[in-house]
């Protein structure tokens, strides 16, 4: 039987190449510098978000002062997941707002904007088997507008009063669920810090990647404040309660 | 060897699975289960899902096993395996607790348990939360599938687990009294029950103290069917006949006999 020769486009032909201007792209894809868990929610004056400064190297702490969040414009990024790729995003959307403000069209791009741009990369990088192995969580106000969005590797995509990537998702969503979904409007921002920090407490008591220096940030209509680095108060007083494991 | 473990199956094994047959995997529950030390004693909870893949094999089942009167076991896990294990463990124990004229303690349950899934390595999936108070005082272990325990003053077991661990790691402290032990409890299984799919339905306690033992089904019922908008009875006389035939089913029997 005679072979069929299909002509496809250039684009399908070198999928991986075309994605990663020209070079070689690997043919699977597994995280090598990690992040773990972002947590955020709605609250009164807009979003917060919070993450540790760790970039894992498998079991080992190799990065202990890595920032998980990216400003673009008024809307804020954050990340986890393969910390490689996610240097790799902040280049597309740096790159992005310099076209952006080249056409000098006296447009801004607003926190929608710059989610579906990064939903977009993530599911054209799924579509050719080559993924940016992260979790991105977008959050800004526009319009007066709360907004809260999730991208992941696979190019799924949710918009919630509540998000969290990685152990965050099985751990914090559960409280942040009870404590603050559906109430944006009324949680305070000393109400959203309390619940924020017992979060990523319990999350620091459970995620084994997890690691006690965190930033916390929060988009309002005023724009993006990330803090400065800060530990979190642990109890550790039920070590006397723990005696061998049976007899 | 008339002892020890035998490997005589792993080559046939490997051949099959080389050749595309797969051990097939067993069902599991899905579950919520916790147990919790307070100032006079344990309380356990979980939730009553059962679930066979995506389906909900059993809105309303028991995961809260009889041990001895003094002391009951919550199963996470392969369902079959939690149900015949806690009942092999139980019997046992009261064979025990005969012989030795004395009230069963619960290190005594879970070194049997431990030794008994030890034994089979891992490959009986019952994953427990074993809770009682005898002569030493009240206890709390967890059991693993493959043999390990924790001794605890909280713990958590099961797919919904995280969730129902989140509600502990941020609210437990000493010396809880009865009440708080028990919302708690409540507040971490309904915590499974809505953020995890594998559990849900309703919120079993039971509360073991010196010398009594409170087993509270369905503490908490969040999840109730709604009432039924209309009645769906069809009225008598909705479907026409011409001429009605009553035979007993000695007649229609016979009438159905071709044999004859």
């Amino acid at each position: 039987m005679d072979p069929i020769t299909l002509e496809v486009p250039h684009m399908l032909r070198a999928p991986a190449a075309a994605a990663n201007q020209g070079a070689n792209a690997h043919t699977s894809s597994q995280p090598i510098i990690t992040g773990t868990s972002v947590l955020a929610f709605k609250y009164k004056d807009g979003i917060m978000m919070a993450a540790d400064t760790l970039g894992a190297f498998g079991s080992m702490a190799r990065f202990r002062d890595e920032n998980r969040f990216m400003q673009v414009g008024d809307t804020l990024v954050g990340a986890g997941g393969d910390m490689s790729d996610f240097q790799y995003m902040k280049h597309m959307l740096e790159d992005m707002q310099t076209r952006e403000y080249d056409m000098d069209d006296g447009q801004r791009m607003g926190t929608r904007s710059v989610y579906k741009y990064v939903s977009n990369v993530m599911y054209g990088r799924r579509n050719r088997f080559d993924p940016l192995w992260n979790a991105y969580v977008v959050g800004g106000v526009e319009g007066g507008e709360r907004f809260l969005g999730y991208v992941n590797l696979y190019g799924t995509t949710y918009e919630a009063d509540c998000v969290a990537t990685g152990f965050g998702a099985h751990l914090a969503i559960p409280m942040l669920r009870k404590r603050v979904e559906g109430r944006a409007d009324e949680v305070t921002e000393e109400e959203a810090v309390a619940v924020l920090d017992d979060c990523m407490r319990t999350l620091l008591y459970r995620d084994c990647q997890a690691f006690n220096r965190v930033r916390r940030a929060k988009v309002t209509a005023r724009g993006v404040e990330v803090s400065e680095p800060y530990a979190l108060q642990t109890d550790w007083s039920i070590a006397d309660y723990v005696v061998g494991y049976g007899a | 060897p008339n002892s020890g473990f035998k490997f005589d199956n792993v080559k046939r094994n490997q051949l099959l699975n080389d050749k595309g047959f797969m051990v097939p995997t067993a069902t599991k529950t899905g579950t919520t289960i916790v147990g919790l030390l307070y100032k006079d004693g344990v309380v356990l909870g979980a939730d009553t899902r059962a679930t066979s893949g995506t389906i909900v094999a059993d809105k309303n089942c028991r995961k809260i096993h009889y041990m001895a009167p003094n002391m009951y076991c919550c199963g996470a896990g392969t369902a079959a395996d939690t149900d015949f294990t806690t009942e092999m463990i139980s019997s046992q124990l009261a064979l025990h607790s005969l012989n030795t004229g004395r009230e069963a303690r619960v290190v005594t349950a879970m070194t049997m348990l431990k030794q008994y899934l030890f034994r089979y390595q891992g490959h009986i999936g019952a994953a427990l939360i074993l809770g009682g108070y005898d002569v030493t005082g009240p206890h709390l272990f967890t059991i693993y599938p493959h043999g390990s325990t924790d001794k605890l003053p909280y713990v958590t077991m099961g797919s919904g687990s995280l969730a129902a661990m989140s509600v502990f790691e941020s609210q437990w402290r000493p010396g809880l009294s009865r009440d708080e032990a028990v919302e708690m409890v409540k507040d971490a299984i309904e915590s499974g029950i809505f953020n995890d799919l594998g559990s849900g339905s309703n919120v079993d306690v039971c509360v073991i103290t010196k010398g009594d033992v409170e087993y509270i089904r369905g503490y908490s019922q969040p999840n109730q069917r709604v009432a039924k908008e209309q009645s769906y009875r069809f009225p008598a006389g909705t479907t026409e006949f011409i001429a009605p035939k009553t035979r007993t089913p000695a007649e229609e029997a016979t009438a159905m006999d071709v044999s004859a």
